[in-house]
């Protein structure tokens, strides 16, 4: 019985879609992710993926792929947060926040103004189960290549992303590592965009590598737990939604919020409950042996 | 080796060249002058102490040296390369600050040594025998073999260090740049590091440490800089540490309220 509740959904070709975009999104964001959270680009995943927005809508009214548009947006957004940064004497955080906000309500007013069949519903909160066989090639090419470039190059990236000044001193371009994790990040962001919708693609590019953080201390394991937890975390959403009837990119997101919130109490050396439990037994420890702290590092 | 700071010899030999040959460097950041004319050459094998304050310079110095940061006016020569030669045939080691590492990172000691190997490999950086070797062989220098697996974060502050030292290790780099090193390290972990720069330069290696321990200077290094975004004395340890010419370097004339150059 249980068996025919999971077969059940498979039996529909636009829930195979489904599947198959969610997690290609999945896996290519769970990845991305791991390297974001251990630089701090938090935001800037968040302002990549609302500045697609009037991207989708130009590339819906000239007929492109959606893709095309996006990416383009996205690229965009990266350059011109970066003009700003440089060029001006206003933070990044503040260069963010300006031109994602701007871009995204470029795109409000595109879809405002442009009489057309684009539901705006779907592209903020992705569309599912609306996945064409056309857009269910477009996601499979292009997280598969954003994909196999993350994997060739994580040592290097790891390097940026840890110590951008050895990076240099040994003859690497470091802004060019940088350049090629943010394009990465709009080509990412522009794989999850039917899946979860511009709005909670921040999601899928944070939550899976900060749970992963909390597992492990190396980063080649944090590379596979992190695509791992977001693909499972995927299944479970699309299954919990078919069932629910609820919306499937939410859903998505809410298990991987979840599960986030069990890492972080429960994970065995960097979980809540975990450290409490750790440093009672040192207080403890300490008590009984004096001596055996003092040889502990700070 | 003469401290002569302006020195005019001109060798003829590549191998007698200048390990360090900083000629004439102005840096500015925006209106503020960061480094004045800083002219410096260092030969093989020697260990030179920076010495200076805060502000004065120290770590602009290393930033010019390596290429991070356009002098306004100036030249760094290498070896006899240009910076960016030398980056490029792995010359330039650089041991950074500890406020500059994120110790947080889930990176093993083991995983940051082989970062002094990516000059070497090819494009996804995948280890070869050689490299594992160099890595082995560097932690083993710095008495860390033990800690391999262990995460860089986890260690002690002199552990830190001589990770970092055996990253220039296995790099090979006859240049060595280190930011600090004594700053939070113990004295053992100290004794150790300068132990093992003393073997480096015997080996051949080019040593620059910036640092405010005075005291462990004579013992550390063959020459003394003063910097105070000039340098103002490029001697013996001995010379450096007169007292005058410390005042000078931290501007210790600031109970007369006297403005001096180094104002912060």
């Amino acid at each position: 019985m249980p068996l025919d509740l999971l077969l059940e959904p498979l039996g529909y070709d636009f829930m195979q879609r489904a599947f198959l975009v969610t997690i290609t999104a999945a896996i290519v964001c769970g990845v991305l992710s791991c390297w974001l959270v251990l630089i701090g680009w938090s935001l800037m995943g968040d302002a990549v993926s609302h500045a697609v927005l009037p991207g989708v809508v130009i590339a819906y009214l000239l007929g492109t792929p959606f893709a095309v548009g996006a990416l383009a947006f996205g690229l965009a957004a990266v350059a011109l947060i970066f003009l700003v940064r440089s060029t001006s004497r206003v933070k990044e955080d503040a260069a963010i926040g300006v031109v994602f906000t701007t871009l995204f309500a470029l795109g409000l007013v595109l879809i405002s103004v442009v009489p057309s069949q684009t539901d705006l519903g779907h592209i903020l909160f992705g569309n599912l189960l609306g996945v064409s066989a056309a857009d269910l090639v477009q996601v499979l090419v292009l997280g598969a290549f954003t994909l196999v470039v993350l994997v060739l190059k994580r040592r290097d990236l790891t390097l940026y992303a840890f110590d951008p000044t050895h990076a240099h001193a040994i003859g690497l371009n470091p802004k060019a590592l940088g350049a090629l994790l943010l394009a990465l990040l709009a080509l990412t962001v522009v794989v999850a965009l039917q899946a979860v919708g511009v709005v909670l693609v921040v999601a899928m590019v944070i939550i899976p590598g900060a749970t992963a953080y909390l597992l492990t201390d190396r980063f080649a394991r944090m590379l596979l737990i992190s695509p791992t937890i977001a693909a499972g975390c995927a299944i479970v959403g699309i299954y919990a939604s078919y069932y629910l009837d609820a919306a499937s990119g939410g859903m998505v997101v809410l298990t991987m919020g979840v599960v986030f919130a069990l890492v972080y109490l429960f994970a065995p050396r960097h979980g809540v409950i975990g450290r409490s439990l750790a440093a009672a037994r040192r207080r403890r420890g300490a008590a009984a042996k004096p001596a055996e702290a003092e040889r502990q590092p700070a | 080796m003469s401290g002569a700071a302006t020195s005019a010899r001109r060798p003829a030999r590549p191998e007698t060249r200048a390990a360090l040959d900083v000629h004439g460097i102005t840096v500015h950041y925006g209106d503020v002058l960061a480094l004045d004319d800083v002219s410096l050459t260092l030969g093989r094998g020697t260990i030179c102490g920076l010495i200076g304050m805060n502000g004065s310079g120290k770590s602009t110095l290393f930033k010019a040296i390596m290429g991070n940061v356009r002098p306004d006016r100036g030249s760094v020569s290498i070896a006899g390369m240009s910076p960016r030669q030398a980056r490029r045939a792995g010359v330039v080691g650089y041991v950074p600050q500890s406020e500059e590492v994120d110790w947080s990172f889930p990176l093993s000691v083991h995983d940051v040594v082989m970062m002094g190997r990516y000059g070497f490999q090819g494009f996804t950086r995948r280890p070869r025998r050689a490299d594992r070797e160099a890595v082995a062989e560097a932690l083993d220098r710095v008495e860390l073999s033990d800690l391999a697996d262990r995460r860089i974060g986890a260690l002690s502050g002199g552990q830190r260090k001589r990770a970092f030292v055996a990253r220039g290790l296995a790099q090979g780099a006859g240049l060595l740049l280190l930011d600090e090193p004594f700053a939070g390290v113990d004295r053992r972990s100290e004794a150790t590091i300068t132990d093992l720069l003393r073997e480096l330069a015997d080996g051949g290696a080019t040593v620059l440490v910036s640092s405010h321990d005075l005291e462990a200077l004579p013992r550390l290094a063959d020459e003394a800089i003063l910097l105070l975004r000039r340098v103002l004395l490029h001697g013996t340890p001995a010379e450096a540490l007169q007292p005058e010419q410390l005042a000078r370097a931290f501007g210790l004339d600031l109970a007369t309220r006297r403005p001096t150059d180094g104002g912060d």
